[in-house]
């Protein structure tokens, strides 16, 4: 199914992170970060937790707006914000309960402008094909997370923020992921995922937070 | 299909396969006017000239329900995190939301206020500008809820604190929209609050989704 792996039209942007910070609370997570990643990489957010992985990957996703420094997009598709270039993945999945697997995903999908039509070659994709017609509260916690990275496929777009993508999943799951990912990176697309397991790619960034404690 | 279509197609869709307020609302709004007479007893005229009061509090009380969780059941499994990245504006994103509550709440008690109506010896008279008032008026109610579930949305427990914040705003659809009904029992014309309840509800289209969408973006930060 090479389509579905293709991150679709529009070529991935770069990312230039100068100088970010951010503060929970009175607890500085970062400060002074600079991360530069280009198409075709994958860089692996790693650290204690607390550390500020979900943080940032909520500010890239830009959920939230940093208390200083810039996160930068180049070069964007014209009209295009950040947000529309890029999938987020994190501890809540996006999937509602009473409605079946493939109705949610064919409903993120129409969302993140994808085609709902790929749902169903999307769930396939990611092993969980059988699970299509079934309500998603039935499911198990790792047969969720792979209903919910169906989306990633259903709705192609250059970057995808994942957020301890392992979670739950066995052993098949996890190397779905690493298949996913290195298929994604390979055809041009960027991925920062956030997790200690490894990857198990070649070239691949890392990043560690959470320093000494400031 | 457009993403607003898709949201207004699934909230539809989980209206009707869930049992979440659909009905339910329809049925709170035939208790509470069934309730009425056996709190009052047999003053048929003092029941007749309430009535139009009457139905349309019972119409808001039944608009509140399932607004809780209007906003607040997307924004726990993360799928308001899914609406800031579609190329759709989350304020397009809420009003479908909206869109769909009045559909599976505010109409069917418009249709269904005649026929209550009725059990509450209302004018003959009055039974269409009854349904013509929550027809016009109800949409301003949702929307105003709308402004509630978004400024509630990250409260646990927040059903409560969003009728507090929600009912003290519905006043003037309330006025307007029993005046109109008062003056249809009375044979009077009713031009004018139809006219300030429209009026009411094209203000809260404009400010509503606008306040929800800017309240769910805060709630993130």
């Amino acid at each position: 199914m090479a389509p579905l792996s293709t991150p679709g039209r529009v070529p991935a942007p770069a990312l230039a992170i100068r100088g970010l910070a951010m503060a929970r609370g009175y607890r500085t997570l970062f400060r002074d970060l600079d991360i530069d990643l280009a198409p075709g990489q994958v860089l692996q957010l790693t650290g204690p937790n607390g550390t500020g992985k979900s943080t940032l990957l909520r500010l890239i996703a830009g959920f939230l707006r940093p208390d200083a420094g810039s996160i930068r997009w180049s070069p964007l598709p014209e009209d295009a914000t950040p947000g529309e270039c890029l999938h987020y993945s994190g501890h809540h999945e996006g999937l509602r309960d009473g409605l079946t697997a493939h109705d949610n995903v064919a409903t993120l999908a129409s969302l993140l402008g994808g085609d709902p039509g790929r749902a169903e070659a999307a769930l396939i994709e990611v092993g969980a094909g059988p699970l299509a017609e079934l309500p998603v509260e039935v499911l198990s916690a790792g047969q969720r997370r792979r209903v919910a990275l169906a989306r990633l496929l259903a709705a192609p777009r250059p970057v995808w923020l994942l957020d301890e993508p392992f979670t739950a999943l066995d052993r098949d799951g996890q190397a779905l992921v690493r298949r996913l990912i290195a298929s994604h990176a390979q055809a041009g697309g960027l991925v920062i995922a956030a997790t200690h397991q490894p990857l198990d790619l070649p070239d691949i960034r890392h990043v560690t937070l959470g320093g000494p404690a400031s | 299909m457009s993403a607003w279509t898709a949201l207004l197609l699934r909230d539809l869709r989980l209206a009707r396969r869930v049992g979440a307020g659909a009905e339910l609302g329809l049925v709170f709004f035939l208790i509470l006017v069934s309730l009425l007479p056996f709190a009052i007893g047999a003053d048929q005229r003092f029941i007749s000239r309430i009535a139009p009061a009457f139905l349309w509090l019972s119409a808001l009380l039944a608009t509140l329900l399932g607004l809780d969780r209007l906003l607040q059941a997307d924004e726990e499994e993360g799928v308001v995190d899914q609406f800031l990245l579609s190329g759709t504006p989350l304020e397009l994103l809420v009003l479908a939301k909206a869109l769909a509550h009045w559909l599976v709440t505010g109409l069917p008690l418009s249709l269904a206020a005649p026929l209550l109506g009725l059990m509450l010896a209302i004018e003959p008279q009055a039974m269409a500008p009854l349904a013509l008032s929550l027809l016009v008026g109800t949409p301003a109610l949702t929307l105003i809820g709308l402004i509630g579930a978004a400024l509630t949305v990250s409260l646990k427990r927040g059903g409560l604190l969003l009728s507090v914040l929600v009912l003290p705003l519905t006043v003037p659809t309330l006025i307007f929209g029993a005046t109109l009904v008062k003056e249809a029992a009375l044979g009077r014309p009713y031009t004018t609050p139809l006219m300030l309840l429209g009026g009411m509800t094209l203000l809260m289209l404009v400010i509503a989704p606008v306040s929800a969408a800017a309240a769910l973006r805060h709630a993130r930060q």
